[in-house]
């Protein structure tokens, strides 16, 4: 069990180099395929689509040539104080207090959306529509990963699959613990700079565990105190200030 | 044809211009089954909610219709617990109106609960709230509290069913809504118990929303200040809103239902409960634009951009709220029936217009800075949900007033005579 104060025991985070990113977009292609994410019939509607992972393109908003942009991928942000986990009526999402993961239970979910008002990452995402797979896409379905019937919320779950995998594996070899390399989700495999890097953020052999305390790490919305285990890195003081809102003169620049 | 139904000592019109003027009420009754139908059957898309707008009209009109029908258990609770003693002077007003205000918060409960099943993704879960209760959860407590209050209104509404003329010739039921009559100040106690904690929890739904700057507040234990704002704003609605509905109805059937005193009597109570919750929702205002927004690195001006831009707010606060409190508070202007109506109606408004920002102000601010504003308008199944349930409302209540005494003054206000004579046992006869 972990401590209060996230001090000790397994805490999975991850941090994105938005350095690195180059907005392909494999790693939202990875992250749907691996979890079975359904298709609209017409994907174009961003605000009905199901993406697990969104990547937002945001801009210095300056003209000509001064003009610079990055890509921001945003997965569920895995709160330690997760704003979601305390609303939902019939307890249908709740938080791994061993890997300090939140997770969907998608049979007991009744559709409310509570928690979706509660996120303010919009990272929960509601099934409008019935699942569909078209194409033959039904053939490439995981039977790791339930898919979800409509009118339920769904989110990453930071492929907690691949958790079950790696745990299977290790007690299989009579281990207790699991190696960095041992458990990453499907994102952090597919990006093909290595922006993403994932491991437990309170274990010292984990290099994520040293890259959250870089003077050019933070996370999006600190202020509010949903205490995000996803960070981001970036030397630009644009990016790290367009992560949360500030006052006139509140955000001061890295030297 | 139903002349035998009709209480005594009134006069109710033809049956033909009765069902006339169901029938409007009918066609928006269909137009809400058809919404509901294609919800069921083709699911939430047929809305225009999205991931944004997570929660649309319905949970706009929810909180409404909860909102107004709070004059149910308030009137019982002034009539039943403490009419007796702080309010015996106006104890017969208060009885004049304590029927009508259980209908009223009848209709709007069942209506809500009815919208909230549609609302729902997996409405055959519904039940799950119940079974896999989260205690944490402010919907939770909703959930149970309005569902066990829909209860107890239908028991409050009872007596009143069962003393329609015909059935009260059954001897069991007559006994069985005399047993209910007597002990009504008992439900009158549970039903001011769960509303005091449903009114508050869906404010405190909104108030818990620590991710959401805009509807966050701080509090007392565990309960935000919304918790407390919502049950001061539905007390100060509820006796308007039975006020505007009994008007409405003296209007349509041309008759006097109650007397004035007790126009001036609701007037009251709603008026000083209004001016006090100004004092309170200022007060808040004030408090979250100083601490919750600073603390969230935004400014006041940040949460409100077009359409829905400041003017909202002076609205809310200003136009339908200080204004009908003032009205209402000072005797010369609600002694002016048409003042005291739009004083009323300004009231009514101001509530709903106060759950249509708590619900979509809130999910249409961006919290992240590089996200977008949003705006949503409802589609026509949304629409017909909404009007349906208004249809269902008028009719219930329209039913409920031909057929069962609902006002116990009207007899005496409007006499009926037959060559002359009043008669008590007029229910017979038909209404020139």
């Amino acid at each position: 069990m972990k401590s209060k104060d996230n001090a000790t025991g397994t805490r999975y985070g991850m941090v994105v180099d938005l350095d690195k990113c180059i907005g392909c977009g494999v790693c939202v292609v990875a992250c749907s395929s691996e979890n079975n994410v359904s298709v609209l019939y017409d994907e174009s509607d961003k605000t009905r689509n199901i993406s697990w992972l969104k990547i937002y393109r945001i801009t210095n908003g300056k003209g000509f040539p001064e003009t610079e942009a990055v890509y921001l991928p945003r997965p569920c942000m895995q709160c330690d104080n997760p704003p979601c986990v305390p609303v939902c009526p019939a307890t249908a999402t709740r938080q791994d207090p061993n890997t300090g993961t939140v997770s969907q239970i998608y049979t007991r979910c009744i559709g409310c959306r509570y928690c979706m008002a509660a996120c303010p990452y919009h990272a929960r995402d509601f099934n409008w529509y019935d699942p569909s797979f078209p194409n033959g896409m039904d053939r490439y379905l995981s039977p790791e990963v339930s898919p979800r019937m409509r009118g339920v919320v769904e989110k990453c779950t930071f492929c907690h699959h691949r958790l079950m995998r790696a745990k299977a594996k290790a007690y299989a070899e009579g281990r207790r613990d699991i190696a960095q390399d041992e458990y990453i989700p499907a994102c952090v495999e597919a990006c093909p700079t290595k922006a993403i890097t994932f491991g437990d953020l309170n274990n010292p052999k984990h290099e994520v565990s040293a890259l959250i305390k870089s003077p050019y790490s933070f996370r999006l919305l600190e202020r509010l105190g949903t205490e995000p285990k996803v960070y981001y890195l970036s030397t630009k003081d644009w990016v790290r200030r367009m992560a949360d809102n500030y006052l006139e003169g509140e955000f001061i620049d890295r030297p | 044809m139903d002349l035998a139904l009709i209480p005594n000592g009134v006069q109710r019109c033809s049956l033909k211009t009765f069902t006339s003027w169901a029938v409007l009420w009918i066609v928006l009754i269909v137009w809400g089954l058809v919404s509901a139908f294609l919800v069921f059957w083709k699911g939430l898309n047929q809305t225009n909610m999205n991931h944004y707008f997570a929660f649309g009209l319905w949970i706009v009109f929810d909180l409404s219709l909860i909102a107004l029908g709070a004059g149910a258990f308030f009137t019982g609770f002034l009539t039943h617990i403490i009419g007796g003693i702080f309010l015996y002077p106006f104890r017969d007003n208060l009885r004049a109106v304590v029927n009508a205000a259980v209908v009223i918060g009848f209709i709007c409960y069942s209506a809500a609960i009815a919208m909230l099943g549609v609302d729902i993704g997996q409405p055959i879960r519904g039940w799950f709230i119940f079974w896999h209760a989260n205690v944490h959860s402010m919907l939770t407590e909703v959930s149970f509290c309005i569902t066990a209050y829909l209860g107890v209104l239908t028991i409050e509404y009872l007596p009143l069913i069962l003393s329609n003329r015909k059935l009260k010739q059954v001897p069991e039921f007559n006994i069985f809504g005399n047993t209910l009559h007597h002990i009504v100040a008992l439900f009158a106690a549970v039903g001011t118990f769960l509303s005091f904690f449903h009114q508050g929890s869906l404010g405190g739904m909104f108030g818990v929303l620590f991710g959401r700057p805009f509807a966050f507040r701080e509090g007392f234990f565990i309960w935000p200040w919304t918790f407390f704002l919502f049950i001061h704003s539905s007390i100060a609605a509820g006796p308007a809103f039975t006020l505007l509905c009994i008007w409405v109805a003296q209007k349509a059937t041309g008759k006097q239902l109650v007397t004035r005193d007790t126009f001036t009597l609701l007037a009251k109570i709603s008026g000083w409960l209004l001016a006090t919750y100004m004092i309170a929702k200022i007060a808040d205002t004030i408090g979250w634009a100083y601490g919750v927004v600073p603390r969230a690195g935004l400014s006041f001006m940040d949460f409100f951009q077009a359409p829905y831009g400041v003017w909202l707010i002076i609205a809310e606060i200003g136009i339908f709220g200080i204004i009908p409190a003032i009205i209402l508070i000072t005797p010369k202007y609600r002694e002016r029936e048409n003042l005291l109506v739009i004083g009323a109606l300004m009231n009514v408004i101001g509530i709903v217009l106060n759950r249509f920002i708590v619900t979509i102000q809130t999910l249409a601010i961006p919290v992240m800075p590089f996200d977008r504003f949003m705006t949503y308008f409802p589609t026509w199944q949304e629409w017909g949900i909404a009007f349906g349930s208004i249809g269902y409302g008028i009719l219930i209540f329209s039913l409920s007033y031909r057929y069962l005494p609902m006002f116990p003054q009207e007899p005496e206000l409007n006499p009926v005579e037959v060559l002359g004579t009043v008669v008590t046992d007029s229910g017979a006869i038909k209404r020139s």
